[in-house]
């Protein structure tokens, strides 16, 4: 094995990284100056364009423009030189490929968030007011410090398979034989590999519920949990009468951040099936067409149908937040 | 050790009076732990897995299960070794990627916290017309999925701005470590709206009376952002840059997109994805180099646990 790895090929790259840094501190230098420069008035136009200028003009290069031509793109062809009308629309909800990655979407959207929140709950629920408190829930939030792709390699290998003569290197398969079963090559079977992928997804996501709910559930006044206990209630009655009901709210932002979340992802089916065997989704679909096949304007249509998908989660969550606010 | 998770009784509640009571709810708690068990187990067991995998031989690795390690326990760092040092286009390489991910993600962190905590400034204390709407413009922002803008920017960056066969703005052409710049660019944008808000949310709830005293004192919107309200909203500050470092070191859509895919600029994730891609049964070199890339985003998330639970409930989460 040849581990001679130069250090000095990677020079250039911590000066690049060197460059940034002075960039960054050259750049708040540069802004308190002006700051400071600038005649303190009640009025203060000035300083605002300061403050909110480099941000603005960002965002309107990063997020804005681009979002008004990715929809223009939308209704031009592959390689965007003529316009085709809705054509990309109807290609996006008629032929069988694409058809197959909007189900899966729906499958995606309607299972994470309801697994999540639910598994989320429940232990958030078992482990609250337990020595181990804090020590239980970090485990499951683990998973969140990790990166979907580091995320993927670790479930592929659980679902890992040998022919039925090997050992077995996959856990899951091993649980399988250890029951007199077969292994199964579990990505490679539509519908049901989706649902193993999904499995990835809630194991990242469970704690990001555990610790909102486990919040919440803190929040609810001692008085109301008393007096549900002077009363005789039982602990599966206290669950839906009292826990439940009390915390909707936080209940609510889990449900509608991991619907968003979901809508949008990549990774983790990039980097276990590829969107082979019929496990594309709408984000992986439109990464493929817009960069690896040069369809931008079937890719462009994907990403309209995204944002149009966004939008009325996010007013309703938008809505709830003004209520709650209201309520207090 | 997650094995004596057990449900301690509560002081405050008063005991059970009757033998059944006390019966039902020893059940109940019995329940309630081994769930939690068994919970606890289904979410620690995988990532175990691979960590005892990746130091384990290759031909140990490809032939038994990690679990036989307890009756035959051998260890080696070799594949450690081989993923990061290695010179042969095969292995891993994954030094270089490691550079780049780290290359990569300091300014992407530095650059969107100093933008948001300008803006976010602007927006709680300074009186101008316009300030509400520019406030919920950017809060809006939060809902374009970044797939939207990501064919427009690309070609921003590879052919600049035209409008009708007038050059704007030239392309930026950049090659080898410039090629960083565009990254960071990208990270810097999309970060944005979450950051103002964030940061807006904190900020707007510091007491005017404070701002206003500084003001009559004579202090400049400088001098107040420095000395008194920075100080305050540090806590959120560090709640936003773990936010911000865990996306960008997680992050593999953006790095495949801006920084193409060899050891020149990609960083670790990308690696990962197209070993899993090309040489998914190189277990030795797939375990080693994602708990390469696993490690580092974990030491700063269990030192910093504190405030990234903060920023989560305060709303903190990226679409």
């Amino acid at each position: 094995m040849d581990l001679n790895f130069d250090f000095a090929a990677e020079q250039p790259k911590l000066v690049q990284l060197l460059i940034g840094v002075v960039a960054f501190f050259a750049f708040i230098g540069l802004m308190l100056l002006l700051l400071d420069r600038a005649p303190m008035r009640q009025r203060a136009r000035l300083h605002a364009l300061i403050l909110l200028g480099p941000a603005l003009i960002l965002l309107g290069i990063g997020l804005i423009i681009p979002g008004i031509r990715t929809t223009l793109l939308s209704f031009m062809n592959g390689d965007s030189s003529t316009w085709v009308g809705f054509e990309n629309y109807s290609w996006m909800f008629t032929q069988p490929e694409a058809l197959t990655v909007l189900r899966n979407t729906l499958i995606w959207v309607l299972v994470v968030p309801l697994l999540v929140t639910a598994i989320g709950l429940v232990y958030a629920v078992v482990v609250d007011n337990t020595r181990f408190e804090s020590l239980a829930k970090s485990l499951v939030f683990l998973p969140m410090a990790i990166s979907f792709v580091g995320a993927g390699i670790i479930w592929r290998f659980v679902y890992a398979y040998r022919p039925e003569e090997a050992d077995q290197i996959g856990l899951l398969n091993q649980i399988v034989v250890f029951f007199g079963g077969t292994p199964q090559q579990w990505l490679l079977e539509p519908p049901v590999n989706t649902l193993f992928l999904i499995v990835v997804m809630v194991w990242i996501q469970a704690g990001f519920a555990t610790v909102v709910l486990s919040a919440a559930i803190k929040g609810i006044p001692s008085e109301i949990v008393e007096a549900a206990r002077l009363d005789g209630a039982s602990p599966i009655q206290m669950f839906f009468r009292v826990t439940i009901p009390a915390i909707r709210p936080a209940v609510i932002v889990v449900v509608v951040t991991q619907c968003i979340g979901t809508l949008k992802l990549f990774d983790i089916v990039r980097t276990m099936t590829g969107g082979q065997f019929d496990t594309s989704v709408i984000a992986n679909e439109m990464y493929n067409q817009s960069f690896r096949y040069g369809e931008t304007g079937k890719g462009s249509a994907l990403a309209v149908f995204l944002f149009v998908l966004v939008i009325p989660i996010v007013i309703y969550q938008i809505r709830n937040l003004r209520q709650q606010r209201e309520a207090r | 050790m997650t094995a004596t998770v057990t449900p301690t009784p509560q002081t405050s509640s008063p005991p059970p009076s009757t033998p059944q009571s006390r019966v039902r709810k020893r059940l109940t708690s019995r329940w309630a732990s081994l769930i939690a068990i068994v919970i606890a187990l289904l979410w620690t067991t995988p990532t175990f897995g691979l960590f005892l995998s990746s130091f384990r031989p290759e031909d140990q690795i490809k032939q038994t299960g990690w679990w036989t390690f307890f009756s035959d326990p051998v260890l080696t760092l070799e594949n450690y070794q081989s993923v990061l040092f290695s010179t042969s286009s095969s292995s891993g390489q994954m030094a270089s990627f490691l550079i780049n991910s780290l290359v990569i993600t300091i300014p992407s962190v530095l650059f969107p916290v100093a933008l948001a905590t300008f803006a976010a400034y602007a927006l709680s204390w300074l009186d101008f017309r316009g300030r509400d709407w520019i406030y919920i413009g950017i809060f809006a922002l939060q809902v374009v999925p970044l797939q939207m803008a990501l064919v427009p920017l690309l070609s921003f960056f590879s052919q600049g701005v035209e409008i009708f066969g007038l050059t704007v703005l030239p392309a930026w052409d950049l090659e080898g470590p410039a090629k960083f710049i565009q990254v960071w660019f990208a990270h810097t944008c999309f970060a944005l709206p979450v950051g103002v808000f964030l940061l807006h949310n904190f900020m707007s709830e510091l007491p005017g009376s404070l701002i206003e005293a500084a003001r009559v004192d004579g202090a400049t919107h400088g001098k107040i952002l420095r000395r008194i309200v920075l100080p305050l909203v540090l806590p959120a500050l560090a709640s936003f840059g773990i936010f911000q470092f865990l996306w960008v070191w997680n992050d593999l859509l953006v790095a495949l997109i801006f920084a193409g895919g060899t050891p020149d600029s990609a960083p670790m994730t990308v690696r990962l994805a197209q070993m899993a891609g090309t040489r998914g049964n190189e277990w030795q070199r797939l375990t080693a180099g994602a708990f390469v890339s696993i490690i580092v985003p974990l030491a700063v998330f269990l030192s910093m646990q504190r405030y990234f639970v903060r920023g989560l409930l305060a709303g903190g989460i990226k679409g």
